[in-house]
């Protein structure tokens, strides 16, 4: 079942063509992952698949649904979620707090009900808390369950703003960077994370530079360049490829 | 004491789900007991006048704050939304005869709908733009109030009648005190509610990341738009009361400098925490008062105070204290 | 018809000149650090206030100015090294409340050693007003927009020129990048709010002797020295200049034609509808984050 279609996408920033007629579709309960060299328009490219950029062109469509240029929010409605490689976590919550926000469109919003903390609105938040305890233990940070997320690693909050992405129930991860910043050990365990992600039913979208993990665990893989798209398949195909040789030995990726 | 949210404390840890509501329960009762036992220790109309003040401003404070502290958006014009409130009782109950609760309505809906019609185009962009925006709304309606002498009185002032409820008139100090405490214990409890909810963790997300709020489903500019809408309401309300409860009001309580006073609560106090917007406005409600045996050094020394506390205690002051206490390595 | 016009126009440029050397000060300052520096307002007063007392004592005119200028250089020093500095990382709104404090400090100080009363500094060169096509134009305002024109040649040469200059720009763009190339970014700072102060102040003694000057002129002053710079685009140097001449002029049109009263809201309601149209002002830069 093809997930995403993306048709035809561009993104310019004034006389920048970050993004150039990218066309790509991405199956269901697989993993995806987008390579290519520093500049190469993957980041673009997944800002532009989850809102927070306006395409210039193209479009892109999500489980049947035309979301080229949708806000973020409504994307997460349709069940996208995702990490960023600067990693924007909210220094100013504590670490289960981070989490539970991931989890926001499930729980009740009504200015009501929060004021007056409502029993089936506390109810709510108690089971939202745990299971937001639970992800942290199953992302591997379930120590800092009752830490504040400025006392956690680099390491950690990395893992945290999954766990955050994971708290939506998503149909749709997309992963930016995961293993970016982390030693040998650190990306060995995320690897791991991400196969027990891709095995639980979620279709995982990354953008990666460690090509050991994204070998490992891409069912198909998208290389970019100069923003366009230079080759695309298996993990074995994209190896091969005279193309992806000469931009990534013309690199030093 | 539930302080949820405070800025880079270092050794801060979340308290546990049970402990935490108790922690907020608990800061409930504290706040409850010192406002009941508070009457044992006024003896006469000042001091009274002076607690009353205080309640009052905390109560705008910190609905502030859930905009400043919490959210991370700014408001150098608050106290236009309180100016609107207090000429709206002022001006319908006078020249028009209304009903005071039906004039203070007005003063609510009024300053709501002005919010929400700046914060909707302004609340899209970034901090500066909104710190210009309500600057400038607030002093717009102080020009306005102090120009419109013909409805506000001008610079001379409006003389406003006592809330009177059917019948039953609000007037002298002990009545006030037990309905400004009753509203400040309300407004207390109703922002410890929101801030351990979707809805406040939402805010609270905004501040941290907005972006990262966005891609988890939070609408943020519509929610940006209700805090500040919200946060203009109370003010309004607390500005409806305040001229009932004066008796007199003039074009200074929409003032720039007013605004500014409030904002300084917020920060000194403690951003992001709802205690400590009581405790801002403890503070500076009396820092005049106490000040005014400098004659003419009170701008000085205010100014001073706020440099240092703002140098050396930049999260404010119950969030500061709630961080020694944590790193005292107590429970 | 024309010469009325012409009057406003004149006195709209004259205080838009003192406006846009404001705007300029709230420039440098935001480019060097992102705080909105509330304190502007009291260097513009501290300018005319400092050469009115100054020449009202008897000291030549010339060197009132150039002591008062310097003054205020060394104020705007001073609140960089003992207010700002210190508080190093924190948020913006702790800085811009710091400036707050700054601002009441220095007013408050005036006020006590000087009290509320208003001051006049003499005119540069007399106050014979000049007829210029029915209207008329007071000699201190040539000397208004003139020093401002020179001013501004002289900054633009400055920033684009010199090393110093070009050191500045580096860090109003990119903080991390000039630091790595050796650039004192602590001293940018340092010299941004002396340039800022002296700017303001030089402001207030241009135009003090038509406007006169007390303890609380600052306030007014500087918010729309703010206004001006938000209006032009926070942050650019040709903004700044714009909109204060354009909001000077503006406010006077206002206040000649509907009503002086509400000549004050004029730079309000102005910023309310450039932001409501055009958010990065007339000409700020397009900014987009990089997530």
């Amino acid at each position: 079942m093809s997930q995403l279609i993306v048709k035809g996408l561009s993104k310019q920033f004034g006389g920048v063509k970050a993004v150039q007629d990218v066309s790509f579709t991405i199956q269901g309960g697989t993993v995806h992952s987008v390579i290519g060299p520093n500049g190469a328009g993957k980041t673009t490219l997944f800002n532009l698949i989850t809102g927070i950029y306006t395409p210039s062109s193209g479009s892109i469509e999500f489980e049947g649904t035309p979301v080229a240029g949708a806000e973020p929010a409504e994307l997460a409605r349709l069940g996208m979620s995702r990490t960023f490689q600067n990693l924007q976590v909210c220094m100013n919550m504590t670490a289960i707090e981070n989490v539970m926000v991931g989890a926001h469109l499930r729980l009740s919003q009504g200015l009501l009900a929060s004021v007056l903390h409502l029993p089936a609105l506390r109810r709510a938040d108690r089971a939202c808390r745990e299971e937001a305890a639970e992800l942290m233990r199953f992302v591997g940070v379930g120590d800092y369950h009752r830490a504040h997320a400025s006392q956690m690693s680099y390491g950690a909050l990395k893992r945290l703003e999954i766990a955050r992405a994971l708290a939506a129930k998503p149909k749709m991860i997309l992963l930016d960077e995961p293993a970016a910043g982390l030693n040998d050990t650190e990306t060995h365990e995320i690897e791991a994370l991400i196969r027990k992600i891709a095995d639980s039913g979620v279709t995982v979208v990354l953008v990666e530079h460690d090509m050991k993990l994204v070998m490992n665990l891409s069912d198909h893989i998208l290389v970019l360049d100069y923003g366009k798209k230079l080759a695309e398949g298996t993990a074995a195909e994209v190896r091969a490829n005279p193309d992806v040789i000469a931009a990534y030995l013309g690199a030093s990726a | 004491m539930s302080t949820p949210g405070s800025p880079k404390s270092e050794h801060r840890s979340a308290e546990h789900a049970g402990f935490r509501m108790s922690g907020k329960l608990k800061g409930l009762l504290v706040l409850a007991a010192v406002l009941l036992l508070l009457p044992l220790l006024l003896s006469n109309n000042y001091q009274y006048d002076v607690v009353i003040r205080i309640a009052m401003n905390a109560i705008v404070v910190i609905g502030l704050n859930l905009l400043i502290g919490y959210t991370g958006q700014i408001s150098l014009g608050h106290a236009g939304f309180l100016g609107i409130g207090a000429y709206a009782s002022g001006i319908l109950t006078t020249q028009f005869s209304w009903p005071p609760l039906l004039a203070l309505l007005a003063g609510c809906v009024a300053a709501g709908a002005l919010a929400f019609a700046i914060a909707r185009p302004v609340l899209k962009l970034k901090g500066h733009y909104l710190a210009m925006a309500t600057l400038g709304l607030g002093i717009i309606i102080s020009i306005v109030i102090t120009n419109e002498g013909k409805y506000t009185g001008g610079p001379d002032g409006l003389t406003v009648p006592a809330l009177a409820l059917s019948g039953f008139e609000l007037d002298g100090a002990k009545p006030w005190y037990v309905v400004v405490a009753l509203l400040l214990l309300l407004v207390t409890w109703l922002a410890l509610n929101l801030i351990d909810s979707p809805a406040g963790r939402a805010l609270q997300a905004i501040h941290g990341s907005e972006v990262a709020a966005q891609v988890a489903g939070v609408q943020t500019t519509r929610v940006k738009v209700r805090i500040f809408v919200v946060s203009a309401v109370i003010a309004s309300l607390v500005g409806s009361l305040s001229a009932h409860y004066i008796a007199f009001i003039t074009p200074g309580i929409a003032g720039f400098f007013h605004s500014i006073e409030l904002v300084t609560m917020v920060v000194v106090g403690g951003m992001a925490s709802v205690f400590g917007s009581i405790v801002g406005a403890v503070i500076l409600t009396m820092l005049p008062q106490l000040l005014s045996t400098f004659e003419g050094w009170e701008t000085v020394v205010f100014g001073a105070i706020l440099m240092a506390t703002m140098i050396f205690m930049p999260k404010g002051i119950v969030p500061t204290l709630a961080a020694h206490f944590r790193k005292g390595g107590s429970k | 018809m024309t010469a009325q016009f012409l009057q406003f126009l004149f006195s709209g440029i004259t205080i838009g000149a003192t406006y846009a050397l404001a705007a300029l000060g709230f420039s440098i300052i935001y480019n060097a650090s992102g705080v909105i520096n509330f304190a502007q307002g009291e260097f513009i007063m501290l300018g005319g206030m400092a050469a009115a007392l100054l020449a009202a004592q008897g000291v030549p005119l010339p060197l009132a100015i150039g002591i008062a200028v310097v003054g205020a250089a060394v104020g705007g020093l001073l609140v960089e090294k003992l207010a700002i500095e210190p508080a190093k990382n924190a948020e913006v709104v702790t800085l811009i409340i710091i400036t707050i404090g700054a601002s009441l400090f220095i007013r408050g100080l005036v006020q006590v050693t000087v009290g509320k009363g208003t001051h006049a500094l003499p005119s540069f060169s007399g106050d014979k007003p000049l007829e210029v096509l029915g209207a008329t134009l007071l000699p201190q305002s040539l000397w208004v927009l003139g020093v401002t024109l020179v001013i501004v040649a002289v900054l633009a040469w400055f920033f684009t020129r010199t090393l110093h200059g070009k050191a500045m720009l580096a860090t109003s763009h990119n903080k991390l990048a000039a630091q790595l190339v050796g650039i004192n970014t602590k001293a940018i700072l340092l010299v941004s709010f002396g340039l800022s102060a002296a700017l303001g102040a030089l402001g207030g003694i241009l135009v003090a002797p038509i406007t006169n000057t007390s303890y609380d002129i600052g306030i007014m002053l500087g918010l729309k020295g703010f206004v001006a710079a938000t209006l032009g685009g926070l942050g650019s140097g040709t903004g700044a200049i714009v909109g204060g001449l354009l909001l000077g002029v503006v406010e006077a049109m206002t206040a000649g034609y509907i009503s002086s009263s509400y000549k004050d809201a004029v730079p309000f309601v102005l910023i309310l509808v450039v932001l409501f149209f055009m958010p990065r002002g007339l000409f700020g830069a397009k900014l987009t984050e990089r997530v």
